[in-house]
């Protein structure tokens, strides 16, 4: 019995090692662009493909957890940084991105066609590359069905008739979920915000950790059919249901909740990393990032509003998809000195 | 001379590796400068937070005394068919990662688990009925799971131990079969209950994984809040401080534990009871009904866990077409691609390499370090004596602490190792070390020096007489240690998660991330990969069973 | 007082115990006397209650206890390896009986006294009881079953852990404790020193069966069979068959006169038994010749082995090797059955 535990366990590891063959050992003449992201991005292949061809260069993707992981992942590691670039810091973690000095400034050539309200960062450690509205979506056939009325602001969200349907992301972890609470604050303003969200938790408030979790496993407008036919997402989330619907669908299946004040407008942005060895390429690819090429392929693969002006949008994304007339915000800097306050009395009063 | 020398190597290892990130965790957390507003979030934080930790293992505790108990009875008592399996079986969850542990479960009871399928399709439902996961049954059941094997092990040993006839003076000297028990096998068995009930008390305090997967945002014990201000808040002087208090706790209740369990009363002379078959009918219902709940408290999810990996039940992430049940490969066929969307820019299947190398990494420095200390200690003198609790410190230090300490001490000049993968089998050796020495210390201790006397006499010069006399016995107790060891690091998740480098992922944390990703490819993916590391826990928990050393308690 | 009536049990198939039936009066000790194995803990554990036998009664003045359970027998059960429980001191273990039997706290505790001092075990009252030597946990364990006032006494082979001196002690005490307490006890050992220090009556069981039951004297001088004689080490045995009335033809040659049992007729096997011992003015009415194989001095006379195994104890040395004659009068010649 022992020998044949042992030679069990020989054999299963010889298996391993043989069939874990290592594919990403680069070829003598290419070098390797690492770069980081959070786990939502997405570009279509063919895309990276031509870039890599034309720079002679192999491009890896470390998908690191939602925004917020990502990021304390490469500030806890800046002295031995895990990539070359890092994509995915967005306004609502700008500042602790910038305080902790892990970026390096580029002033891109194509920075100078970008419009100056996605500036947010005067140094270039930081450049913008697209916005979106996180909004709350909703599951039009669950409200019609039920003949409920939908929820237009935040306050609608508190009545019993809408108990245990809301399902919104952690903000320590996630950007949609900390955009979300920021919406929050800017309506409610910083001495009631927590009243609000007492509130909110006693009608049946439900967190998960991100965004992919909350629209795919809980929110019942998706594939996924979850229990919450509300969920903080994106006000471009509708347009994705309707482009990857099996049948062709007229009218999107969900909506967005637009009205004043009830979306953020979030923006993203891409760095290069301090320190590293591959300067000149990480540039070539800011470049690409911040290029037509890849600004037109962006809204639908990550459903996002590019900054370049000169990306056309694709049909179907204008005819779907939805930006906020009046967005909330909050200004950068109040939200540098406050935001790890506010996340962590949210976090009192809402998981504890 | 010898005797210090032996010492060194693994002193270094420990100060290096061990006391000084602590104490770097230590100073950061002492000399923290907060404002008044902070500082008192701060404390609250902290006072709630270990209010619940505190809480949940209580509960945790009584419910595991309260399967525990019954079944040490059991197994101490009675013989019945498949009896020894099923005593196999009980002991691997305790060595289980906590990741498969939450995978199972989230196999059986999870929104895409068996229960929740099954219901849905008898009923037609849209929404999954049972609502387990993250909630506090979820972290429950998971501690019962996990701990219900100590007491079955340390009370039902000392049960068949029970010498009868102190019961049958008992009840010569008038005591009716009430009174026995009360007066006569309780007061025995109370020293083998209490270790058992701190042991499962101090495992479900310092609980991480478990909290972590199945509790969900809403459920924080110290070592998840420690782990979540040091990943997500990057607050690390409040980590630290938490760290501190984690600490604190574990080494008191350690001492307490030594003190406490050490003083008990051995039996004079230890019995070994011979259990029978059960005759009469309360005795066949007992029975029966006992092994119906331990089997499916135990079996079902280890079981559901592989069987789920390969049935794919819904579509993949993004499509609106309702797919038929149907058995599939696709799952494990998936973790040798190297898909460009997917969350590694590597197969999955590499974690499996990654976390097997470490695994004998760790299995070659705790058994290299381990050894000597092992056998001065099986030989203790007073430099040993003093020296002991040192060692066994790291049993109680948390692991999501140690990896804090990492972070915040190799990050910078002149000990720049953050960025070396070596850090992670580092960790895990100096987690598995205490475990490793506790293993070898009884086989070294229980050789009598009068072996390697008799072969010295017989012409053997030192070397060739421990190679002779002390290794052929020792020989058992080194693989177990071994064996033990590479468990440890094959499981490990709490120090891992906070210092793997992205391109070097184990096992645990691949399973981890792809539990925590929507869609039906990744929770497949993330069944087929803990069912892997299930079967190779399992295996090497068996060939460590097998061994089957005299004397051995891990604890 | 308490009756055995027709005990049969077996262990594992095989018959252990074949109809066993003795009684005991008050104030008696009998000792209960076999080789390991035996059987003889199988019948006290009958008799406590704590083994139930396949046939056959135990009963106490008439009264049949099977209905009875252990503990309410009021009978006490020393065991071999005392049973003392460790997680009570000394006094708390002597104490457990009358604690079961509810009695108020002062008159426990005067209770306890009493049996410690009986046992002269006083300075010990808060001892735990893993501290104390051999001798002294036996001394406990009979305070302890001493003191619940118990109608009966049994004891599994008490002595078997303790070396020689101390038995001898304990052995002394114990018989004293025994006379006084007017309880009737039974003794079981394979030890036939014990039996024969402490017993009024010993039966000898013998495959299952009592073989030989008397007092110690009549045990002695009448074994009545050679096993019983071979067990106590009586002497020399040997086989041999009845020639005529009053003749036993044996290897060592024929032994006239000799009467053996009147039941007994020719051509029956017998078994002789001569006494070793062998003084100078003993009367020649059997003569025995052999050679001198060893000699060793034992017990303050000479122990001498013939090269045809015979053993004889001299008061003087013969020479090894030399011949030797013996004079045997016949009261060292028994014929057994």
């Amino acid at each position: 019995m022992k020998k044949f535990l042992l030679s069990a366990i020989l054999v299963l590891l010889a298996t391993a090692c043989n069939a874990a063959q290592p594919t990403v050992q680069p070829t003598a003449q290419t070098t390797s662009l690492t770069v980081m992201t959070h786990d939502s991005f997405e570009v279509s292949a063919d895309l990276i493909a031509a870039f890599e061809k034309e720079n002679n260069v192999k491009v890896t993707f470390l998908k690191s957890g939602d925004a917020g992981s990502a990021l304390n992942k490469a500030i806890l590691s800046k002295n031995a940084p895990l990539a070359d670039v890092f994509y995915g810091v967005d306004n609502t973690f700008l500042s602790r991105a910038l305080d902790a000095g892990i970026f390096e400034p580029y002033n891109a050539p194509l920075l100078k066609t970008i419009p100056t309200n996605y500036m947010l960062d005067p140094t270039d450690d930081l450049l913008p590359v697209d916005y979106g509205d996180v909004c709350i979506n909703y599951d039009k056939a669950y409200f019609s069905n039920r003949s409920l009325t939908v929820p237009q602001n935040f306050e609608d969200l508190l009545k019993p008739e809408y108990k245990d349907m809301l399902v919104m992301e952690n903000p320590a972890t996630s950007s949609t979920g900390l955009a979300f609470l920021l919406a929050t604050i800017a309506h409610f303003g910083q001495n009631n915000y927590l009243d609000f969200w007492k509130d909110l938790n006693s009608n049946g408030l439900v967190v998960v950790d991100d965004w992919s979790t909350a629209y795919y496993s809980n929110f019942s407008g998706s594939s996924g059919h979850g229990p919450q036919p509300l969920v903080v997402s994106y006000a471009s989330s509708p347009a994705a249901e309707v482009i990857y619907a099996e049948t062709k669908l007229i009218e999107a299946p969900t909506g967005s909740i637009t009205s004043e004040g009830t979306c953020f407008r979030q923006v993203e942005f891409v760095g290069i990393l301090k320190g590293t060895p591959h300067r000149k390429l990480a540039e070539k690819f800011v470049d690409f990032i911040l290029g037509v090429r890849f600004q037109e392929d962006m809204p639908l693969q990550m459903f996002v509003y590019p900054v370049n002006p000169d990306a056309k949008l694709p049909p179907e994304f204008v005819k779907y998809a939805q930006v906020s007339a009046s967005p909330a915000s909050i200004d950068p800097g109040i939200i540098a000195t406050n935001r790890d306050k506010w996340i962590s009395a949210w976090t009192e009063v809402v998981l504890h | 001379m010898r005797r210090f020398l032996s010492w060194l190597g693994t002193s270094v290892f420990l100060v290096v590796f061990f006391f000084y990130p602590l104490l770097r965790i230590l100073w950061i957390g002492l000399t923290v400068k907060a404002d008044q507003g902070g500082l008192s979030q701060a404390f609250g934080l902290i006072g709630s937070t270990a209010w619940f930790t505190f809480y949940q293992a209580c509960l945790s505790t009584l419910l595991t005394l309260l399967v525990g108990l019954p079944g040490a009875y059991l197994f101490s008592h009675y013989e019945f068919r498949g009896k020894r399996t099923l005593n196999a079986i009980t002991a691997v969850p305790f060595m289980l990662p906590t990741v498969v542990v939450a995978a199972g479960f989230n196999a059986l009871l999870g929104p895409r688990g068996w229960f929740n399928v099954l219901l849905m399709n008898l009923f037609h439902l849209q929404i999954a009925p049972i609502n387990f996961v993250h909630t506090l049954g979820a972290i429950l059941l998971a501690h019962v799971f996990y701990n219900t094997t100590i007491v079955l092990k340390l009370v039902g040993n000392a049960w068949s131990q029970l010498d009868p006839r102190l019961g049958q003076s008992a009840a010569t000297l008038g005591a009716n079969p009430k009174r026995v028990f009360c007066k006569v096998t309780f007061p025995v068995l109370r020293p083998a209950i209490l270790a058992a009930a701190m042991l499962v008390f101090l495992f479900d305090f310092t609980s991480f994984g478990v909290i972590l997967l199945l509790g969900g945002p809403r459920f924080a014990t110290l070592e998840v809040e420690i782990f979540i201000q040091s990943l997500q808040m990057l607050n690390l002087p409040l980590a630290a401080i938490l760290s501190i208090g984690q600490i604190i706790f574990t080494l008191v209740f350690s001492i307490l534990y030594s003190r406490l369990v050490t003083r008990s009363i051995a039996p004079a002379r230890p019995v070994m009871n011979i259990p029978e078959k059960a005759t009469k009918w309360s005795e066949r219902v007992f029975v029966g009904g006992l092994l119906v709940i331990i089997t499916a408290l135990f079996i079902l999810p280890m079981v559901s866990l592989p069987f789920r990996s390969l049935i794919r039940f819904d579509p993949a992430m993004g499509q609106r077409v309702s797919q038929a049940v149907s058995f599939t490969l696709d799952y494990y066929r998936e973790l040798f691609v190297n898909r460009s969307g997917s969350l590694f820019y590597v197969p999955p299947i590499l974690a499996l390499r990654n976390s097997f190398g470490y695994a004998c990494i760790t299995m070659l420095i705790s058994l290299v370090l381990g050894f000597p200390v092992a056998s001065l200690l099986a030989h203790p003198g007073k430099m040993e004596r003093a020296l002991d609790p040192f060692l066994m410190l790291p049993l109680g230090a948390s692991a999501v602490t140690l990896g804090l300490g990492y972070i915040i001490t190799f990050n910078q000049h002149p000990l720049f190792f953050l960025r070396s993968p070596w850090l992670v089998p580092i960790a895990h050796s100096v987690i598995a070390l205490p475990f490793v020495i506790r293993s070898l210390q009884p086989a070294l201790a229980s050789i009598p020096p009068e072996y390697r006397m008799a072969a010295a006499v017989m012409g053997a010069d030192p070397p060739r007489a421990w190679f002779a006399v002390v290794w052929p016995l020792i020989s058992r107790a080194t693989l177990a240690a071994g064996t033990f060891a590479f468990t440890i690091s094959l499981g490990e998740f709490g120090a891992t998660s906070l210092l793997a480098r992205p391109e070097y992922p184990t096992l645990p944390l691949a399973i981890y991330r792809f539990l925590s990703q929507p869609g039906g490819l990744n929770y497949g993916q993330a069944m087929a990969m803990a069912s892997l590391l299930m079967l190779f826990t399992t295996l090497a928990i068996l060939l460590f069973d097998r061994l089957r050393l005299p004397g051995t308690n891990y604890f | 007082m308490l009756e055995i009536v027709e005990i049969n049990k077996s262990y594992q198939g095989e018959s252990l115990l074949k109809n066993i039936s003795f009684s005991i009066e008050e104030a008696e000790t009998i000792a209960l006397l076999g080789a390991s194995g035996s059987g003889k803990s199988t019948l006290l554990r009958i008799v406590a209650g704590l083994e139930v036998p396949e046939s056959g009664l135990v009963t106490w003045n008439g009264e049949d206890l099977s209905g009875i359970p252990v503990h309410q027998r009021n009978f006490g059960l020393m065991f071999q390896d005392y049973a003392l429980f460790p997680f009570l001191n000394v006094e708390d273990n002597i104490a457990f009986g009358l604690k079961m039997k509810n009695l108020p706290q002062h008159e426990i505790k005067l209770r306890v006294a009493e049996v410690l001092a009986q046992v002269d075990m006083t300075k010990f009252a808060r001892r735990p009881v893993n501290d104390l030597s051999g001798g002294e946990q036996q001394r406990v364990a009979l305070a302890r079953v001493l003191a619940p006032w118990p109608r009966l006494l049994m004891f599994d082979e008490p002595m078997g852990a303790l070396d020689r001196t101390l038995k001898e002690t304990l052995l002394d005490e114990l018989r004293l404790i025994l006379h006084q307490s007017h309880t009737p006890a039974i003794y079981v050992t394979h030890d036939q020193e014990e039996a024969f220090a402490l017993a009024d009556r010993i039966l000898l069981l013998y495959e299952g069966q009592i073989v030989r039951s008397g007092t110690p004297a009549d045990v002695w001088n009448q074994p009545g069979s050679a096993w019983v004689a071979s067990f106590l080490g009586l002497g020399n045995i040997l086989s041999g068959r009845i020639l005529s009335i009053g003749q036993v033809q044996t290897a060592y040659g024929i032994f006239r006169p000799l009467n053996c049992d009147h039941q007994h007729q020719a051509g029956d096997e017998v078994s002789i038994l001569i006494r070793p011992d062998v003084d100078e003015n003993d009367s020649a009415t059997y003569n025995l010749e052999g050679i001198v194989r060893d000699v060793n001095f034992y017990n303050n006379r000479y122990r001498v082995t013939l090269d045809d195994n015979l053993v004889f104890t001299l008061p003087v040395a013969p020479e090894v090797g030399g011949k030797l004659h013996l004079n045997l009068s016949e009261t060292k010649i028994q014929c057994l059955g």
